[in-house]
């Protein structure tokens, strides 16, 4: 099987370890891996601010580099989202809606394209808090939210569960968001903040050495937030845990 | 063209396209005693139950259940009271009530709620000004739910009617919660069937 | 007219402690008695669907059911008059109040008077209009609009009460229990509702087979302010009217719920036909609505049985309160419809907010309102009401994302740069990501750099 690996910008540019823990596991998991090198965005940046206009050539740039994938896989619920939502600045070729159609965030492709659950690599033996996206949760659903009244479900955590070691505790709002919302993190900087400081301390209380999340931006906005708060909790995203990150 | 007539032609003009209006399931009752749900949900929601009386007289009953009030006023057949309400012509003169006194159509398990209407009050100012208000439940008279308590459709061709359920309340002070906000502080629910014996 | 900074209004809430920690917390518990409530209906999902199929209905054939709505009211023996604006409104509030020789008016809770503005207005025209819900009694009394359509005063702590009261109606200022607050204002309104010469009520929905008003509250002041008074006039959007009785088992079962995690409100009323010798006036009210009607994106809207769940739910709402918002309609379902009523003064509304969906998913109605916030923003930039800075810094970020030789130079360089700037440089008042959160530090090499010195046979 082959797929084409979309690496978010702010992964390229901040958190390369995070792409390469994508790229290694999909290989781990024997899946062939291409990396577009002409990839940057998918747009959303964009797109959440209003500016669909702006979005267009980015979105165009995506579409070009992915075409003629049957996947296309990134470790970005938000990413996701808008490229099977919201990609719609460019035109709606039949390629356009194909490859909008491929992609897929990296837990759902893991949990339901390949169907994998078991890890034997991995192992880390620390306490974790799981930080569901709202992206990830509400909008590709890859658990069961807090609003709705359905049975519980939870990709994230049948991927997660059985890696030796591993030990989960709950923050007392678990799916409330975390407050980074893209530009919302520059433009409504005060609530922002406050999202983050708040929810890292709920984590902090339950007694998480780790957030893990299938989204970096908002672990990003998170780690900024503890650092400046001078907590000690630390921050891994679940690509890393499932290729045998130990810490 | 009128105000009337230009809100309708605009509406016309702008209603998205018809969508079908969809059948309300009966969605039943869970099971279990309907009597005991509503009890439970009555007391959860401020309301108060009392024991029907053993010698049948209500109107010693709400005497020992209110010692202070000087003022009881009854809607109803089995309870005297001591303001009688053909005396009373407007609605502010139940003003001075302690105690006011209805029978309720029915109840609703659901909820713990009751129904009445301007015929259960005789005046309908009995239900709001009076400090503290009784009312008798017939205990066969109980719904299972609001889907099905507004399926009795007769009782919407009054004038004005109202599902009381427990006694008014507000938290709109630092959610503290308070019973007795701008109409009756408590609501006592005595069951006791229509038509039994004073 | 003034655009609304909700980002600066935000700061000053958020600087408040005492005042946010209550607020946030005190409407997260009310999100958490609805979420007990809706889990032990195992049919919950089922009546949302239902509750959106029939306002959907309805929207969708409204003139005609705004039609038999009147026809059953006039029947009834209750006057109906059609008011297309706020203006209107209030006008004829006013003239059949001056028409019964009515001189004071106790109201309920209603969103759209105060939509209306409609107190100032018979204010200065010699009317002594009295709050009676108690929220919005302190709100009216503080002179400040309500910060929640159904806690007006969440925003308050008991000893606000107490200092407003005791300026106002003569409490102890010292005494901030708060059922001596309470007790305090049932004592103060009751003569008001016993000598009214009008009361008034909104409408949480009106039912087009039988003309019956339907209010909720939990305090009784609408069953007061109805069944004393010889003149009742009630204020009705046109969106509020629902098909048949029996719909309002749907509605009825969902609202409270929703809003307060409560099963049902303390008074849930029906207003029919007005008692002998009295006079019932129904105005029906535009302002907008209709032409809301028309927008493809944003009818759904429409839809709102104001239960304000969206507000306990947000997270953005709890942290930076209702009036941080300048509108009558604050939190999700305000940054959807402020924006009809004018899009400058409220086009930063559509961005306080980080699309989370929370929103959307405890709405009664299902109403999309997180994906309507998104269209919005499309709507605003548009029409060029993005601030500057903001246009321009998107302007750039689209040239450089859709070049990927210039977005590699701007990604590998800034990683070098934020590498060695001082702490000064990096952290100042204009790197809003920088004033309570640290930079991510830049790696050595972009994954892109990684990927082509160990994986690419290039």
């Amino acid at each position: 099987m082959k797929v084409a690996l979309f690496v978010p910008c702010y992964v390229d540019a901040f958190f390369p370890e995070v792409g390469i823990a994508t790229l290694e596991l999909l290989e781990r998991l024997g899946v062939e891996v291409a990396y577009p090198l002409e990839q940057t965005c998918c747009g959303q940046p964009m797109g959440n601010s209003g500016c669909e206009k702006e979005a267009a050539a980015t979105e165009a740039l995506f579409v070009k580099n992915f075409a003629g994938f049957e996947y296309v896989v990134t470790p970005s619920g938000s990413c996701t989202h808008h490229v099977r939502e919201n990609l719609t600045a460019v035109r709606q070729t039949k390629q356009t809606k194909e490859v909008r159609k491929a992609t897929y965030e990296l837990v759902e492709f893991v949990h339901d394209v390949l169907k994998v659950r078991e890890f034997p690599w991995a192992e880390f033996p620390h306490t974790v808090g799981l930080h569901n996206g709202c992206a990830s949760l509400r909008a590709l659903h890859t658990a069961k939210m807090s609003e709705i009244n359905e049975p519980f479900f939870s990709k994230p955590i049948d991927l997660l569960s059985k890696v030796k070691g591993i030990r989960f505790v709950t923050p007392r709002r678990p799916d409330e968001c975390c407050g980074f919302g893209g530009t919302f993190s520059v433009f409504e900087e005060p609530v922002s903040a406050k999202m983050g400081y708040d929810k890292v301390m709920d984590h902090q209380k339950a007694g998480a050495e780790y957030i893990v999340s299938a989204d970096m931006s908002c672990l990003m906005h998170q780690r900024g937030c503890a650092e400046r708060m001078g907590l000690p909790i630390k921050f891994i995203h679940i690509a890393q845990i499932l290729n045998g990150a130990r810490a | 063209m009128s105000s009337r007539d230009d809100i309708l032609g605009q509406i016309r003009k702008n209603q998205p396209p018809p969508r079908a209006l969809p059948p309300i399931p009966a969605f039943d009752a869970p099971t279990g005693s309907m009597l005991e749900g509503f009890k439970a949900a009555l007391v959860r929601m401020g309301g108060k139950l009392a024991a029907a009386p053993a010698d049948g007289d209500l109107d010693k009953l709400i005497r020992e259940l209110f010692p202070d009030a000087r003022i009881v006023c009854s809607a109803t057949t089995e309870v005297l009271g001591n303001l009688p309400l053909d005396r009373v012509r407007s609605p502010g003169e139940v003003g001075a009530v302690d105690v006011g006194v209805v029978r309720a159509v029915y109840g609703v398990a659901e909820t713990g709620s009751v129904w009445l209407t301007e015929k259960e009050f005789k005046i309908n100012s009995l239900g709001f000004l009076s400090q503290h208000l009784v009312v008798l439940l017939d205990p066969e008279r109980i719904v299972g739910n609001l889907h099905h308590a507004y399926r009795e459709r007769a009782q919407f061709d009054a004038r004005y009617g109202v599902f009381m359920t427990g006694p008014s309340a507000t938290a709109d002070i630092e959610g503290v919660l308070i019973h007795g906000a701008q109409g009756i502080r408590t609501l006592t629910v005595i069951l006791h069937a229509t038509g039994s014996p004073k | 007219m003034k655009r609304i900074d909700h980002a600066e209004a935000s700061s000053k809430f958020i600087k408040a402690k005492d005042h946010l920690d209550f607020h946030d917390q005190r409407l997260w518990d009310l999100r958490q008695k609805r979420d007990r409530e809706s889990e032990h209906i195992p049919e919950w999902e089922e009546l949302r669907a239902l509750a959106s199929a029939i306002k959907e209905h309805t929207l969708t054939h409204l003139a005609d059911y705004l039609e038999e709505f009147e026809r059953k009211a006039t029947a009834n023996g209750a006057h109906v008059h059609w008011a297309k604006d706020a203006a209107e409104h209030n006008q004829f509030v006013f003239d059949i109040m001056c028409a019964h020789g009515a001189k004071t008016l106790v109201k309920a809770k209603s969103m759209l008077t105060d939509e209306c503005e409609m107190r100032p207005f018979l204010e200065n025209r010699g009317i002594d209009v009295m709050e009676t819900d108690l929220g919005e009694r302190i709100q009216q009394l503080d002179n400040e609009p309500p910060s929640h359509i159904v806690v007006p005063a969440v925003h308050k702590l008991r000893t606000d009460v107490a200092r407003v009261f005791a300026q106002t109606i003569g409490t102890d200022p010292k005494n901030s229990d708060v059922h001596y607050l309470a007790e305090s204002q049932r004592q103060h309104t009751r003569p008001y509702f016993l000598k009214a010469d009008a009361g008034m009520t909104g409408a949480n929905f009106a039912v087009a087979e039988t003309g019956t008003v339907v209010v909720c509250t939990n305090e009784g002041n609408a069953d007061l302010s109805v069944n004393l008074p010889s003149l009742y006039i009630a204020s009705i959007g046109v969106e509020k009217i629902i098909p048949k009785i029996e719909h309002l088992g749907v509605f009825v079962r969902m609202l409270s719920r929703s809003a307060l995690g409560s099963p049902i409100t303390q008074l849930t009323s029906h207003f029919r036909a007005p008692r002998d010798g009295t006079e019932m006036h129904i105005i029906l009210v535009d302002n907008g609505r209709s032409e809301r009607l028309g927008m493809p994106d944003f009818w759904y809207s429409l839809k709102c049985i104001r239960c304000g769940a969206c507000m306990n739910t947000c997270p953005v709402y709890r942290r930076s309160g209702g009036l941080s918002y300048g509108a009558t309609y604050s939190g999700p379902i305000g940054v959807i419809i402020d924006p009809t009523f004018n899009l400058r003064k409220y086009s930063s509304l559509p961005f306080a907010s980080t699309l989370n969906g929370s929103c959307t998913s405890v709405c009664p109605v299902k109403i999309n309102i997180h994906e309507q916030i998104y269209k919005w923003r499309q709507v605003i930039a548009e029409r060029a009401q993005l601030p500057f800075v903001k246009q321009e810094a998107m302007q750039v970020a689209g040239k450089v994302l859709a070049n990927p030789k210039l977005y590699r130079a701007a990604v590998e360089t800034a990683g070098a740069g934020i590498e060695h700037l001082p702490r000064f440089m990096m952290y100042n008042r204009l790197n809003a990501w920088g004033r309570q959160r640290e930079v991510p530090a830049a790696p050595a090499l972009t994954f892109r750099q990684w990927y082509l010195k160990n994986r690419s046979k290039q």
